[in-house]
């Protein structure tokens, strides 16, 4: 059970790989005003438009008062209908700020939603359930969220490797307007098949879990950094890349999702605000064991929120660069990972 | 305390020699000045630093052309116009941006001639009739988005380039309504996140072009049918809306502004709320705030009530719920408009006319809400009443919730779900007692027997990620828990003024904040305030221990006692709706502290203040309360014309008048509502009289007389209306005397403990009284700042029941010779008002100056509130037809004469050429 605090875009958060086998909370009271849009819809790449994934990744949502009736030029559907389509549960008229005080306090939580026909649900058994269920933290979701096989998206002589441990579409759609093809590879790809693309750089993309579970792509991680490949780690991305170089993670108490996160770029001391969904973070001591040096920091509570390789040609940063939902006012982080594969080709080392 | 204009400003510079000038806080009148200084030389003259944004940036965002070219250059889009000179031109450019679009003639006064063309065929007409009318025969096309929504942005940008939103606004009535006459919801409900992010991110954009360094507001226009938007303007300070901003979200904007113009980064300040986080960030609300508009055409009786892009009320309130129903009914309660929610009020009249529906669909005035409410009733479509009205159907889908509920209960038995949705949605308990016919304290009872209950929520600007370190709180049913204990008994409730109306505004406003503060320096460690009015320094949550941003209703206020357990409330410092609520608070058990509402009944019931006035031998004009015309003729010819009649109940139009003969008497019964249970006081009007305020503190024994102020106008213009001086210039010393004894007699006698004003009227030495006020009144922070003693603060001491000091000799003596009060009136701004002064207030706002000579002080007062003293020219004349006056005003046209000025005069030309 975790909250976010973003008060626009639960279409793109409820499709969000990240949040596969999360239940979600929004402290906003109002969900479901502007409907959703049709979800089938594809952009000029072949990706969906509207949403993030291919479907719904949250296993639940519960909120304080659902619109039954929704209104936007672009909605196809109420919130209602979407989920009852893709058989996802929710529930509504929930006191969600008492929840979300609960989750601040006593951290996130295994948690269960039962849909049932009759009243009678009985708690102990769903208890007895929730407790033999498999927790959080030991869960590997890659089978769930990672691409089967590997996908070009977009034929280009500049290319970029996604390693999918559950990727945004809004990751891929920003490197293509960048310029490049996409080639879309699974979680643990072993390091030949990526670098037999020859791409200007790799992406290891955000996801769901503990990122200590993603061991596979721990190893090629690691590998890609020996072999200097520039590469940007995006949330998981970027506990991977810190594990993968002998820095070390942690989870939060109860995570930080939400679209009005400030971070601190160390580069220009300016700050940022930042759309983030994640429970694990970077442990900011471990850096000095690593090449990494600290890029940003969250100036609330201080924990990393993006890292920098000293010598490589390794970025990566906590929050979401691509938004959707959020600010777009870190947009800025692909320019910056475009103009290291730049710099790459016209003098690789 | 000056005008603010480029004159006075300059002679202040010049004097004090600043090293910095803020001009964002003090609104468009600051802003205006600041580039006039600029313009006139003074602030390079002077080397004087403009804090924040500078001057250049400022004239960006104020220039219509200018601002164009700077939006053209950061890639945010405009509105297109274009110029044409004939009809043909004009087709083409209308077929490019689609019909409608408007037609606005260049060169006219006051737009006059243009309009809306839905067509080919409207053009044809309006180009045409307008290319005639211009005086170089050019007309503009601009494409016409009244139905497009309107959203604003609230930025705070650093010099360091860190710009951050602190929230967005909607406004509900879209583009057709002046955002100061709209109904707006914080944040915005019908845009998703890719518009939400895209406007943003353009409102940055733009910020960051222009070079705002504080605060400024970025306004859209959103298409409803595709994510076109375009910049509508940019005020690069303080507004209104940054006000609502803060409120809404507990984010201090105009704090947090201060600091940026003084050189801070937005990350080196501080969240005032968590204490913990950093104030660069961007609040999340988890309620919906909803933004109402006050107006008061009540006042004026043939001003148009039509809402456009001309601003026409007087104040807004703000209100904070769970669901946009709630938030709703809740704001429509807070206007203290004699309306208990959308729907169920006591007297609301049937709206059933299907055509009279739909024209106010789409010509909207102050009764936009209830019109769309009876468009439901009536069944007509929800997409027809949006088409009609501009509002999003979400909107009114959200309304036509709370009209089916309204069906729902007047249909059903109230069992425990249907009133805990009931309550979910904003309904009250009188509304409830309407629907069942009970009384509305059954309906508290019934409710909570079955433990439906409100909960008291807090504002973080978190959502509850970061634990709030203060108690800016808000009541709501949406929730099934209260955020914090109450750990300490014996607070003390301060009542608020709600919204700012013509009678009561920021006067009342001080008194409250006053109020608080002296209770705190009387060692009072617990202060709780209700108050409602986003424009207020009473609802800083900072500056009590405990904001209830809430209702100031009976129903609420016995909430937040049940939950607080005070020792007391004061009623005594929040004008009329806090003084109205006195005895039906005591009534339900609850502590007034200050008078007691036994003896405040006795000032406010005429008959026993009459009674107790006739055993202390002081006068009142004579009156006598009528049902009858017949009585009221009688009694009339007794005390001779003028009479003032003032009826019991009003529903709309003015409610008191001066009535000079038989005739207009007959009239006024036929117009009023007068009936043995709603009677009507008649009084005699003692017309040629002076007029007299005084304001006062007393502990029951001790009196403070905080000052005599004499109005500069005759007795008949209401109070708030009239020019005031102090001190006095016109009464004898046996006069001031005289009233200093009746007012020390008459608040003893009454039990005053507290604030209180008294108004006399003066006629040929004798000495009259027409009222007494047991509360604050709205001349005494004009009397506490002129003469340095703060009436309240003392007052807040006389409430504790500790005594005043008998005399106060220390710092009340008057560093200048005259005050003087001037009334600021908004007759502009209301199309078709009498601008004639009367018994109904009708200004809109004050000014005070001082001098060292009463027309030094009467000269500055009028240039502050924004007359332009001619020193040449035509001085029109307008006599009186009843030749009362013109004797007096003889004195003024010959001493116009005298300097230079001609006399022009309506009818009375052989009268003045005869002198």
């Amino acid at each position: 059970m975790v909250f976010n605090t973003g008060m626009v875009g639960y279409p793109e958060s409820m499709t969000d790989p990240s949040y596969n086998g999360q239940i979600l909370t929004f402290t906003y009271p109002l969900i479901g005003n502007y409907g959703v849009p049709d979800v089938s819809q594809r952009d000029e790449y072949g990706i969906e438009k509207y949403i993030e994934s291919d479907r719904i990744q949250v296993s639940g949502i519960v909120i304080h008062d659902l619109s039954l009736v929704s209104n936007h030029w672009n909605s196809i559907m109420t919130l209602d209908e979407w989920l009852y389509k893709e058989q996802i549960p929710g529930m509504y008229d929930i006191d969600t700020r008492k929840l979300t005080k609960k989750l601040r306090e006593e951290g996130v939580m295994m948690c269960a939603l039962i849909v049932s026909d009759s009243d009678n649900i009985s708690t102990q058994e769903v208890q007895m359930k929730l407790k033999r269920t498999e927790i959080y933290n030991q869960r590997n979701f890659m089978d769930r969220v990672s691409t089967r096989k590997t996908q070009r998206l977009g034929a280009n002589s500049k290319n970029v490797v996604v390693i999918d441990t559950g990727t945004k579409n809004s990751i891929l759609r920003n490197i293509m307007n960048a310029g490049y093809g996409i080639i879309k590879m699974p979680w643990n790809t072993k390091i030949d098949d990526i670098l037999s693309y020859k791409p200007d750089g790799v992406i290891i993309s955000n996801g769901p879990g503990d990122p200590k579970m993603c061991v596979d792509t721990i190893k090629t991680a690691n590998i890609l950094l020996e072999c200097n490949m520039p590469i940007l780690g995006i949330c998981l991305g970027a506990q991977i890349l810190a594990l993968a170089d002998d820095a070390k993670t942690y989870k939060l108490k109860y995570g930080h999702r939400s679209q009005n996160k400030p971070c601190i770029n160390i580069d220009n001391s300016r700050t940022y605000i930042t759309s983030q969904n994640h429970g694990y973070c970077i442990d900011s001591d471990s850096l000095k064991n690593s090449g990494f040096k600290l890029w940003f920091i969250n100036a609330d509570d201080k924990t990393v929120e993006g890292i920098k390789h000293k010598k490589n040609k390794s970025i990566a940063v906590q929050f979401h660069p691509e938004a959707a939902p959020g600010p777009y006012d870190c947009k800025y982080i692909f320019d910056s990972f475009k103009k290291i594969m730049e710099e790459n080709r016209t003098c690789p080392k | 305390m000056l005008p603010v204009t480029t004159e006075y400003v300059n002679h202040v510079i010049e004097k004090e020699r600043p090293d910095g000038l803020m001009l964002g806080f003090g609104g468009q009148t600051a802003l205006n000045c600041g580039v006039n200084l600029s313009d006139c030389g003074s602030i390079t003259k002077y080397g004087i630093n403009v804090l924040g944004t500078e001057i250049n940036s400022i004239k960006i965002s104020e220039d219509r052309q200018l601002f164009k070219e700077a939006m053209v250059n950061c890639d945010v889009p405009t509105l297109e116009s274009e110029a044409v000179k004939s009809f043909s031109e004009a087709k083409i450019v209308a077929n490019r941006l689609n019909y409608p679009v408007i037609v606005r003639v260049a060169y006219t006064l006051g737009g006059r001639g243009g309009g809306v063309a839905r067509n080919e065929i409207e053009l044809y007409e309006i180009v045409n009739r307008g290319i005639s009318a211009s005086m170089v025969g050019q007309v503009l096309i601009e494409k016409y988005i009244g139905d497009w929504k309107q959203i604003e942005y609230e930025i705070m940008r650093d010099s360091n380039k860190n710009s951050i939103t602190i929230c967005n606004m909607e406004n509900i009535l879209a583009m057709k309504v002046h955002t100061g006459d709209n109904i707006v919801v914080a944040p915005s409900q019908t845009i998703d996140n890719y518009e939400y992010h895209l406007l943003r991110s353009a409102a940055i954009r733009a910020a960051d072009y222009v070079n705002i360094i504080g605060e400024c507001n970025v306004q859209f226009a959103v298409d409803t049918q595709s994510s076109k938007y375009v910049a509508i303007e940019m005020n690069p300070r303080l507004s209104r809306s940054s006000a609502l901003a803060s409120k809404a979200t507990g984010y201090p904007i105009a704090y947090m502004s201060a600091k940026i113009n003084l050189g801070y980064s937005l990350d080196e300040l501080r969240n005032n709320i968590t204490k913990k986080t950093t104030a660069c960030f961007e609040p999340s609300l988890d309620y919906i705030v909803c933004k109402h508009p006050r107006w008061d055409f009540n006042k004026f009786e043939f001003a148009s009530r039509k809402l456009g892009t001309t601003m026409k009320s007087t104040g807004e309130v703000m209100s904070i719920g769970r669901t946009f129903e709630e938030a709703l009914q809740k704001a429509i309660r807070m206007l203290d408009i004699n309306k208990d929610g959308l729907v169920l009020n006591k007297y609301d009249k049937e709206i059933d006319d299907e055509e009279d529906i739909e024209n106010h669909l789409i010509n909207p005035d102050n009764l936009i809400l209830y019109y769309i409410a009876a468009a439901i009733k009536k069944q007509i479509p929800v997409d027809r009443i949006s088409k009609l009205s501009s509002v999003d159907p979400w909107f009114i889908n959200k309304i036509k919730n709370i009209v089916e509920l309204e069906n729902e209960l007047n249909q059903c038995k109230l069992e425990a779900q249907l009133l805990k949705k009931v309550k979910k949605l904003g309904f009250s308990d009188k509304q409830i007692s309407k629907a069942k016919n009970i009384e509305e304290h059954e309906v508290r009872q019934i409710r909570k027997r079955m433990g439906i209950l409100p909960v008291i929520k807090q504002i973080d600007t978190l959502s509850a990620e970061w634990p709030a370190q203060t108690n800016y709180l808000y009541v709501t049913y949406g929730g099934d828990a209260n955020d914090f204990q109450i750990k300490s008994t014996g607070s003390i409730i301060v009542l608020g003024a709600g919204p700012y109306r013509i009678g009561s505004s920021v006067e009342f406003d001080w008194g409250t904040v006053n109020m608080v503060f002296g209770l705190q320096e009387n060692g009072e460690k617990n202060v709780s305030v209700i108050n409602c009015n986003p424009e207020t320094v009473s609802t800083d949550y900072d500056i009590c221990q405990r904001l209830y941003f809430e209702e100031l209703t009976l129903e609420r206020i016995l909430d937040i006692v049940e939950f607080e357990k005070p020792k007391g409330i004061v009623t005594s410092v929040g004008g009329q709706i806090a003084n109205n609520l006195t005895s039906a608070l005591h009534k339900n058990g609850i502590n007034i502290i200050g008078t007691d509402p036994i003896n405040i009944d006795k000032a406010e019931d005429r008959s026993k203040f009459s009674n107790i006035l006739d055993k202390l031998n002081i006068s009142q004009p004579k009156w006598k309360k009528f049902s009858d015309l017949k009585g009221s003729i009688e009694f009339a010819k007794s005390v001779k014309y003028p009479i003032i009649a003032r009826p019991s109940y009003v529903l709309s139009g003015a409610s008191m008048k001066v009535v000079w003969t038989e005739s207009d008497l007959q009239k006024y019964f036929e117009q009023a509502v007068i009936s043995s249970d709603r009677p009507v006081v008649i009084s005699k009007y003692i017309s040629n009289a002076l007029e007299v305020d005084v304001d006062g503190v007393s502990d029951t024994k001790n009196v403070i007389i905080g000052a005599i102020i004499e109005h500069i106008d005759n007795a008949g213009i209401h109070s708030g209306d009239a020019m005031m001086c102090m001190p006095p210039r016109r009464l004898d010393k046996k006069v001031i005397e005289k009233i200093i004894q009746h007012t020390k007699s008459i608040a003893r006698e009454f039990k005053v403990r507290g604030p209180f004003n008294i108004q006399f009227i003066v006629a040929d030495k004798s000495i009259y009284v027409i009222e007494l006020n047991v509360r604050a009144s709205r001349s005494m922070p004009f009397v506490s700042k002129l003469k340095n003693i703060n009436l309240v603060k003392l007052a807040s001491r006389a409430i504790l029941n500790k005594s005043l000091p008998e005399m106060i000799h220390k710092n009340t003596k008057m560093n200048f010779k005259f005050g003087v009060k001037i009334p600021q009136f908004s007759f502009m701004q209301l199309d078709g008002a009498d601008i004639a002064l009367g018994v109904e207030m009708q200004s809109t706002g004050e000014v005070a100056c001082l001098g060292n000579d009463f027309h030094d002080a009467v000269a500055k007062g009028l240039i502050a509130s924004g007359y332009r003293l001619p020193k040449k020219g035509c001085a029109i004349v307008i006599m009186d037809y009843n030749n009362i006056n013109n004797n007096k005003i003889l004195k003024s046209i010959i001493t116009l004469h005298g300097i230079g000025f001609k006399i022009l005069t309506t009818k009375m030309i052989m009268f003045i050429n005869h002198f």
